[in-house]
This record gives C-alpha cells, structure tokens and sequence, in this order.
C-alpha cells in the first residue's frame, strides 16, 4: 500500500508541482560549453527557425481553408488542378533554403572533423558496461564505472542528484586544449556522448575513430552511452571533469605516480586478508555488473560464482577463464583490463567470499608469472 | 487489350498453405539444427523436422507446378495470363540480382574501405594501433587477429579452373539460347540435344566448383572460418552454386517436359523463364570472376 | 462506366466464397486475402502496442519498477519488429490486395494463388518470431535494427531464429511485391493509361518496386549474420578484416526506402481521401507522381544519415547529407498540393478526412525534424537520444497508421456495405490525435535534453516529460480498443452504403455496388 500511495505521490507531485527539486521541464538543447557544440546549437536553432516559419505559412493557409472553406458555411469548390508556376516556385524556393542552410553546416561538420594539432590524446574504449580511458600520451589508464547503487536504481532508497549520471573515476581534461578523443569499443559497439560538448562518437570494437573537444569552462560535465549495448546499455554514465591545466598537470602526475605504485605492488607479498580487501572493491568494479555483488550471477548468461566448480576446484581454471575470457560468450579476457594485483584479488576473493571457503591465494607475481608462460 | 478470353483466377488452391507449413517446418527444423548443435545439444529431432518439411516442400512443389502445367496445357490461360507470368518471373530475377548486390557490396565495401582502414591507410587508419603488425593486402593471406581468424595460405587464381568454369558458363548460355531457337521453330530433336549439353557444361561446373572447394580447405586453408577473404569467397560463390545447382534442376525438369512432348513453337514460357535464369545465373558468375578472381 | 453493369450478367459462371474455414486457408480471392492481411495486421497492432504499453510502464517513473532492463529490451526490439513488419507493412498489403483490382478495374490480383501464399507466410514467419520470446536466453534483445555485433557475437540462442523469421517475412514481402507489380502493369482495365492510374495505384507501383529492391537486400544481411553466428565467417568482426559498421551499410541501405515502403502508400490513400472530402480534384497529379518517383530514387542514396556518428569519412558523411536534404524538396511538393487542394474547396470532416488532415500535419512535423536530423553536425547531437525515438513516431503513427485509418474509414462501407458509426469514428480520430501528441510530442524535448533511446530507467530531469508521455501513450494505446469495435460494428450491421458513400469521391472502385460483389470486373470497364 506504501508503494502505491507514493507512487501516487509522485505522479501528483509530477503532474501539478514541476518545481520538484530535481524535475525540470527543459524544453531545448543547451548551446553547451565548446565551440561546437555552440556551431551545432546555432544551426539547430536556424534549421528549427526555417521549419517553424515554413510550417506556419503552410498550415497557415490550410487552418483557413479549414475555417473559411467549409461546406457547411455553403462553399461552392473551386474547379483547379494545377498552376505550373506555383509548383515550379514551390520546388525552387525550398531548394534555394536548403542551399543556404548546407554552407553553415558544412563549415561546421569539416571543423568537427579536424583533428590535427591536439594537445591531450585520450584513448576513449567502451566496454560492457563501462568506459575505459587510456592518456596514451602519459602511459596510464583507468576504468569509469557507473557509481549510482541498485538500491537506488530499485527505489529501495531515494535517488540522488545525478542519478544513473555519477561515476567513480571520471575522465579529466584540460580546459582550453584541443583534446583528441580515439574511440573504441571491446566487445559491441557503445557511443560515447556529452551533449555539452556537442560530441558524439560511436565506439566500434576493432576500429578507432577519432574525434575532439576544446572545453571552454572548467567544471563536470555528464553524458551516456547512446548505441544499444546490452542489458546496462541505460547504466554506462560518461563524467568528464575540466579542469585548469596546472591542476590538469598535477593530476596527470598524481596519476602517473599512482600507475608506477601499482606496478611495484605486484612484487610485493600480499597476504590473503589484503588481497580480500582490494579484492572486493576489484569486484565490486569489474565483475559485479554480471556476477553480482553476492556472487549469484544471472544465468544462464551469467552464471552465479557462488558455490561454483570455477571459484572452489582448479587454480589454473580460474586464472585461465578470468585473463583469457570464454569465447562466444559475455565473459571477456580481463587479462589486459586489469594489473596483476586486481586480478589476483578478484581471484582470490571470488575463492574465499560469499562461503567459498577454499583459504587459497594467488598473487600478483604469480599471475604476473601465469601471463608470461601463456 | 484485343484478347478476349476471361482472364483466369482458379476457384481455390491448396498449394499455398501446404508452401507455408512446408517452409515454416523446414526452416524451423533449420533453425533448431544450428541452435541445438551450437549448445551441444541432440539434433536429431530437429533433423528429423527438417527432412519433413523437405518433403512437403517437395510434394507442394510438384503439386503447385503439375497445376499450372496442366492449367496451362488445357488452354486457360490467355496471353495476358502469359504476361502476369512474364513480370513475375523478370521482377523475381530482379530480386535476386539484388541479394546478390548485398554480397557484392559487402565485398567492396571490405576490400575499399575496412580491410586498408585496419592495416592504417585512409580516414580511420588509426585503427591500426589496435591491430600491430597487421598489413592491408588483398586477396588477405594475414588477418588483423589470427588466433580468431587462423589465416589462408594461399588462395585461388583466376586463371586456372575458375577460368575453365567462366567458358563452360559462358558456353553453356549460348547452348541453352541455342536450344530455345529450336524449340521456337519445333524442331524437338535439336532442343533435346542442345539443353542436354547444357545440363552437362552445368554438371561439370559444379563438379569442378566442388573440387575448387576441396582443395581450398583441404590444401590452402581457405575456409569460412579464414577471415573475410574466405567469408565474402564462400559466401559469393557459394550462394552462386546453390544457384547454378537450382537452375540446372530447373534444366533437368525442362528436358523431361520436352521428353514428354510439353510446349509448342509459341508457348513455352516455362522454358523461357528456366533460360533467362540461366543467362541471370550466367551473369552473375561474370561479376564473381572479375570481382572475385580477377581483381 | 455503363459497362460495369452489364458486366455482372457475364459473373454467372463464379460462385460466392467457399463455407467455412477453407474459405480463408484456400482462396485466391483478393478480397479474402486483403481481409486476412488487415485482420492480420491489427492484431499484430495490439501486440505490438501492447509491448509498447509495457515500456511506456517501465518509463513511467525513474528506477525500476516493473520489468528487467533484460525483458525490457526484448520488449523494445520485438515492438518495434512486430509494428515495422507485423502491422504497417501488411496492413498496406492488405489495402492494396482490396483495392488495387478494384481500381484499376482487374478480376485478381495477377498471380492469385501466390497471394494467398504471399500472405500465409506472414503468420508462419510471426508465429516463429514470437515463439523466441519463450525461448532460452529470451527474444532478440538488440533493438529492431540489430547492429552486430550485439545480435551476432553476444546475441540469445534465439538470434537464429529470429532470422529466419525475417527471411520468410521477406518471401511473403517479395513476392506480395511481385502481384501488384504484375496487377498494375498487366491488369489494367483498357484505356486506363499509367499517368490515368488512381495515386493509390502509382505509390503502390513504386513500393512494390522498393519492395523487391530492398528485401533481398535485408536477406542478404542478416544471412551474414547467420554464417557469423554458426559458421565462423567474420563479416561484421575486426578480427577477421570484417567490420561491425558493414552490417549497418547494408541493413540501412534496406532500411531507408523501407521508411517510404511504410509511407508512400499512405500518400496515395490521402491523395484521394483529401480530394474527396475538398469536393475538387487533387491539385497537382503530375507532380504527385514525380514527386513520389524523386522519393523513392533518392532513397536509395541517403542510408548512411541513420550513422552519422559511425564515424564515416568526410566526404560521404557530406554527400549523404545533401543527399537527404534534398528529400525535402519532392515531400514539400506533396504537402503543398494536399494544402493547395483544401484551398477553395468545399469542406467536410468525417472520420477519413480528419485523420487525412492530421496525417498532413502531424507527417510534415515529423518531416520537419526529419530535415534538422538531416543536418549532420547536428545529427551528432540528437543521433540516438529521444528526438529521433519522437521524429520517427510523427512519421509512423500519424503518417503511416493515421494513413491506414483514414483509408479503412474511407473504404469500409466499400467492404462491408454498412456505413460506420460517425461519432464513434470521431471519439476515436479525436482520442488518438490527443493521445498521440502527448506521448510523442515531449519526446522531443526529452531528446533535446539528452535522454538517450533505449534505456529502462533515466536520470531524474527527465521524470516529468516521461510521465506525461507514457499517459499519453495508455490513452493512445486504450483508444484502439475502440477501432475494433468500430469495425466489427459496421460489419455486422448499420446504415445501407450507396456505391458511392462519398460526395467527391471518384475512381473506377465506386462504380461497384457496395459491399463490393465478390467476383468484379471480370470483364474489364472501359477507361475514358
């Protein structure tokens, strides 16, 4: 009954007061905060403008014959079927608009598609269902995955503010350079899209198409994945933070610094209660979206690691399946999406969570070791 | 429109849904065959519904052919009739041409467009930073992953059999025409002898295809599964063989109602529209050549 | 058109239809066959719109609520699959079937048992597509388009089935295609000339040859996918020098003149419902015809702006730009000839001329965003989000489906012999229009705003819009229950229709006594 009283609630409080906190009713595009994305805006306000004027002297003239015409106010038809010049006029004139409105148009699409002299290269690759980014320039790279929970997704808790819009590591840009964006995908294609930037590219796995933004304004800027990829095709948040370019150096160095630890990390001896502990969070991250958070899966195209002959029974099994993937199936080779250290952690926690009391590890140099045998 | 004959609607007709229960079974069983095999699962049912609905595709056949034939050899039909049957069968070898164009422009498309774009040439060429190593050639004897996609050793030349075949396709169009004249003036002897050498240059095509494939996958490792060299290869002449195979039954049948004393001088579009699918199949197997062979 | 009279004497030799159940599975009738084929299509309608239904629930609030993100793509896919193939494409097979011979005063269509043939392989091909929704792993779940490499490589078992579905839906479309070819061009009655032919039978010319042309083509695609699902071939994957954008060439060089598949028959329908309710003659019957003919050509040159942002050169991203903007030029025609034949007419509204008037205005307004999508730099801002989800059900629903109404209102009391029920035809013209706007309308802004297609659950500023358009969508959707009702009530009874219910309507198919007989112009009416 609950539930239905606030869905009620909700349904009133959406119908008769729109100031809801969050709500809006936003009616158009926004100009956005780079140069093309404030071109496309222009262009889409003359093309809506063409329309909007064209549409009221068309329907301009049919409402009034609708009114005036009418048998019922005792209209005799009139007799004609043709008017050579009306039809002639009426075929040049639209052309003569679509003329002028391609030479802005295209001014704009062979600007959007100059991607020469960037400052920043970042490799954009879409994943099921999260983003990767590589700054291919500085050798480091990072997962982006959706940070909303499920008890907000299930309303089992209220939603936040940037619901289904938030995530843990957002990519970071330097305000005012040419960014170059080199997208791709892993597995199917994704498309990587922030509507204040004005770009919008399709991630296709195995091909890289470039494209790039000058962010005018520091500050956060969210987008989604637009290609149907999936089951979470709706849960993939892009969150690209701008940030000024001293700040952006820091950062880039902090990151650079954080990639180098990492590698050290994997000579380091790990005990099993470590490995837990990084290892929940490795999962939470890059297994949990199929597997679950509570190891049960959802088969049969994700099966539960709870309790499963994978997780309890042979090592090297597992190693193999988690680095190298099962082809022909959703299960994809982590081997190049994580370091050694989150591998051997999701490993050894998928052996020792949820009742899969197996008391084995597997560490980083081991994994390190089982990489460079294959 | 001088012709006064009524034009002629039969009553009713079985043939249709018997068509549809035979090609809904079939393709279904098809459909289970492939799904079940690829879980690991029996396929013996779906074998087994296969085969029944190739029989009843068999028997509707026969059945819906025999009908018209025989409505045809009582005199039913009117000229316009005849040319009903004339847009249908033209606008069906359109259809065809198109389902061949889909492959061809898949094959362009690759060979232009995608294959350079992975080997680093062209607009997207950067995609090649995710293929190392990989080089843009074709006929495509590497391939960007060949752990997936184990590459061919080599591939077929034009101008050893595929040549062979060209001539006996091409040779094989001017017999079928050449029998067509004699049907035209009655001249039965000739026609029997003419489409039977057609019928033969057909056999010995497909004899010859077959053992191109062979020797594909047995000594080049060409295959289906050898990149797309291999898919769009297969796929073209492969679909051109079911075709030649289907025409050269069509062939079969025309031989066995000249046989039987069917058609006159100036009726006998059964055997016109066998013939222009034949010239059509002919023509198909040109554009393979260049386009798959040659260039 | 004395001669139709006397013609009916000459009818003695052909019996009334068959009793019972053989009447439908066996006729070569194609009165019967056009019957079956809308029968067919409205129930495929309420299915569809059922789906609909389902993800206009899930849409209703942000979160989930009702259905997996799973089952809701399914639902998203199979919507769109079932109301693409299922309801608009067979319902303007079925007006085709009805009234083609009877205008352009033929006995059949020409080949008529591949009618029936033709039309049977529908429920064969649905009955399998439908079958996948029980399925292991559930229905196709990729959207109605397919990209692989989403349906090949990580597509449900079902996949496979699924493309046999649409091979068979193609057979029944292509050789559907191939009749009406033949008809038009063999079946004339004499003296009826091509530029004397009734529009509806000059759009239906040129679909039936879109038809044929692109079909095969869709075939041709998803028999690729086949072989990379089953057989290892690498058409649409990198690995193999593949690419998964191939698939969308071929599938959009299908899919673009398969949109005007689903509107050029509506064009010709309201090509004659507009004049016959104007009481003047449609302005403009030449540059109709080469309007239509402009249309369907450049269809076949503008697929790629469904992938502005696949990432194709330049200078094909430029050349099909122009290429689609140029479509607007021949729509403009059409639109200002509709509204130049109201012009100085003598106007009434009954059921078929207020759908075809919304059609005009509703379709120019899916016209007009289809013009700013066309706009590739800003196509890359609305590619994929709502705009577009909003753009192609302007051009559907009211184009398509509001075209199909308005013939059925237009040409019930032809088929059945009783008049409808005006009011009730009315509440159900005025509850579609309101409905249909309130849940296609804010989809625009929902797009504008940046709310991606195809999602189960949205970020919160996207709430009140989603709200209003799924209550739209219930009214819509609610409202159809009453076209049913409609129907059945003016097939069994009602007011005696006249040969010709309509003040201005003309064409050889008025001539015919209404219900039309079930056996016409088995002599062929002579055409001045």
């Amino acid at each position: 009954m609950r539930v239905h009283a606030k869905r009620a609630g909700v349904l009133l409080g959406g119908l008769m007061a729109p100031a809801l906190s969050t709500a809006d009713w936003t009616l158009n595009m926004s100009p956005g905060v780079t140069g093309t994305s404030n071109d496309i805006f222009s262009l889409h306000m003359t093309i809506l403008w063409i329309c909007v004027v064209i549409g009221a002297g068309v329907f301009g003239v049919m409402f009034w014959s609708i009114f005036a015409h009418r048998k019922s106010s005792g209209r005799k038809p009139a007799n004609f079927h043709e008017n050579t010049l009306v039809e002639i006029l009426w075929t040049i004139i639209p052309l003569v608009i679509l003329v002028v409105m391609a030479i802005p148009a295209t001014a704009t699409l062979v600007d959007m598609y100059d991607t020469s002299e960037a400052d920043v290269d970042i490799k954009v690759t879409g994943y099921q269902w999260r983003w990767k980014y590589d700054y291919i320039d500085d050798d480091f790279g990072y997962f982006s995955n959706i940070s909303t929970s499920d008890d907000e997704i299930y309303n089992r808790t209220d939603k936040s503010e940037n619901y289904l819009l938030d995530v843990d590591n957002p990519m970071v840009v330097p305000v005012g350079a040419k960014v170059r964006l080199l997208v791709t995908a892993n597995d199917v294609i994704h498309s990587w899209w922030v509507p204040a930037f004005g770009v919008k590219k399709d991630a296709i796995p195995g091909f890289v198409n470039e494209t790039w933004t000058r962010v005018d304004e520091p500050g956060i800027y969210r987008g989604q994945c637009t290609e149907l990829c999936g089951v979470k095709h709706g849960f993939m948040p892009v969150v690209v933070k701008a940030v000024p370019q001293d700040e952006y150096d820091d950062w880039v160095a902090e990151q650079k610094e954080a990639a180098q630890r990492e590698r050290e990390l994997t000579e380091k001896d790990w005990t099993l209660e470590e490995l837990m502990v990084r290892g929940e969070k490795a999962y939470a991250s890059a297994c949990a979206a199929c597997h679950q958070a509570d190891g049960s899966g959802a088969p049969p195209a994700f099966p539960a690691l709870k309790g499963s002959q994978i997780a309890l029974e042979d090592m090297d099994a597992h190693l193999d399946v988690v680095v190298n993937g099962v082809s022909g199936t959703a299960m994809q080779a982590f081997g190049g999406q994580l370091s050694e250290v989150d591998l051997a952690a999701v490993i050894t926690y998928e052996r020792n969570a949820w009742g899969n009391d197996t008391g084995e590890m597997v560490t980083p140099k081991e994994v390190f070791e089982y990489k460079n045998q294959e | 429109m001088a012709e006064n004959q009524t034009y002629y609607v039969p009553e009713q007709s079985k043939w249709p849904i018997v068509a549809t229960v035979g090609l809904g079974v079939t393709l279904y069983g098809t459909a289970s065959i492939m799904v079940n095999s690829n879980q690991g699962e029996s396929t013996t049912g779906a074998w087994l519904m296969f085969f029944v609905g190739a029989a009843i595709m068999t028997y509707m056949l026969f059945g819906w052919f025999g009908a018209v034939i025989k409505e045809s050899r009582s005199g039913l039909y009117s000229p316009q009739m005849d040319r009903s049957f004339r847009w249908g069968m033209s606008w069906f070898i359109f259809s065809e041409v198109m389902f061949f164009a889909a492959f061809f422009g898949a094959l362009f498309y690759t060979r232009v467009f995608a294959v350079p774009w992975l080997g680093g040439e062209g607009d997207r060429g950067s995609s090649n930073m995710l293929w190392e190593g990989f080089q843009a050639t074709w006929p495509l004897i590497n391939t960007p992953n060949p752990e997936a996609y184990p590459p061919p050793e080599g591939t077929i030349g034009p101008w050893g059999l595929p040549l062979i075949n060209t001539i006996l396709l091409v040779t094989s169009s001017f017999t079928v025409t050449v029998a067509h004249h004699a049907l035209k003036e009655d001249n039965r002897k000739k026609v029997k002898t003419w489409l039977a050498t057609t019928i033969a240059l057909a056999l010995v095509f497909v004899c010859v295809q077959g053992y191109e494939y062979v020797h594909a996958y047995q000594d080049l490792g060409l295959t289906l599964q050898s990149g797309i060299y291999g898919s769009t290869f297969f796929m073209l002449t492969g679909f051109h063989g079911a075709h030649v195979i289907l025409g050269t039954l069509m062939l079969v049948i025309m031989l066995v109602r000249i046989q039987k004393g069917h058609f006159t001088g100036d009726n006998h579009f059964g055997f016109e529209a066998t013939s222009w699918y034949w010239h059509f199949v002919d023509v198909v197997w040109l554009g393979l050549f260049v386009f798959v062979y040659v260039i | 058109m004395s001669a139709v009279a006397d013609t009916h004497a000459q009818d003695d030799h052909h019996h009334g239809p068959a009793k019972g159940i053989t009447r439908w599975l066996l006729t070569t009738n194609h009165k019967d066959i056009g019957s079956m084929y809308l029968i067919f299509s409205f129930t495929m309608f309420l299915l569809g719109g059922a789906m609909a239904m389902v993800i206009r629930a899930e849409l209703f609030q942000p979160g989930l609520q009702i259905v997996e993100p799973e089952f809701f793509n399914q639902m998203t896919t199979m919507h769109g699959l079932i109301m693409v193939f299922g309801a608009v494409m067979p319902a303007f097979v079925g007006l085709a079937n009805w009234m083609i011979p009877l205008m352009v005063g033929a006995p059949d269509m020409a080949l008529p048992r591949m009618n029936n043939w033709s039309f049977w392989l529908l429920p064969c091909a649905f009955l399998i597509l439908v079958s996948t929704l029980f399925m292991q792993g559930g229905a196709p779940n990729f959207g109605w388009t397919f990209y692989a490499p989403l349906s090949t490589t990580y597509g449900p078992p079902s996949t496979t089935f699924f493309i046999f579905a649409v091979h068979i839906m193609g057979v029944s479309s292509i050789m559907g295609a191939i009749n009406v070819i033949a008809t038009i061009l063999n079946m004339r009655a004499p003296g009826m000339t091509l530029m004397k032919m009734p529009l509806f039978v000059w759009t239906w010319l040129i679909t039936a040859f879109l038809l044929i042309a692109v079909m095969p083509v869709l075939a041709g695609v998803v028999t690729m996918m086949l072989m990379d699902i089953n057989f290892g071939t690498s058409f649409f994957d990198a690995s193999g020098g593949g690419d998964p954008v191939l698939f969308q060439h071929v599938f959009w060089f299908f899919g673009h003149p398969e949109v005007y598949i689903m509107i050029l028959p509506a064009f010709g329908a309201v090509s004659h419902i507009i004049p016959a309710f104007s009481r003047k003659p449609l302005f403009g019957y030449a540059s109709m015809v080469y309007a239509v003919g402009a249309i369907a050509l450049l269809s076949f040159v503008v697929w790629a702006h469904h992938m502005f942002t696949v990432g194709i050169p330049i200078a094909g991203q430029l050349f099909f730009m122009y290429a689609t903007m140029l479509i607007a030029v021949p729509t403009g025609v059409k639109v200002f000839n509709w509204v130049a034949t109201m012009f100085r007419g003598s106007l009434t509204f009954e059921a078929p001329m207020l759908f075809a008037v919304a059609f005009v205005i509703l379709f120019t307004i899916g016209g007009f965003s289809g013009l700013m999508l066309a706009i590739a730099p800003a196509d890359f801002q609305y590619h994929d989000t709502y705009f577009v989800v909003a753009h192609f059900h302007y051009v559907l629903v009211p184009g398509a489906i509001f075209g199909i109404f308005a013939s059925a209102y237009f040409w019930l009391p032809k088929w059945t012999g009783h008049m409808y029920d005006e009011t009730l035809a009315k509440t159900h013209f005025w509850l579609s229009f309101v409905g249909m706007n309130l849940a296609f309308f804010p989809m625009h802004f929902l797009g504008l705003a940046g709310m991606p297609r195809r999602i189960p659950d949205y970020a919160l500023q996207f709430a009140d819009f989603n709200m209003v358009s799924s209550i739209g969508a219930f009214m819509f959707g609610a409202t159809q229950i009453l076209f049913l009702v409609i129907v059945v009530k003016c097939v069994r009874g009602g007011e005696k229709a006249p040969a010709n219910p309509w003040d201005g309507a003309e064409g050889l198919e008025w001539t015919v006594p209404s219900p039309a007989p079930y056996h016409t112009f088995s002599t062929p009416p002579e055409v001045k």
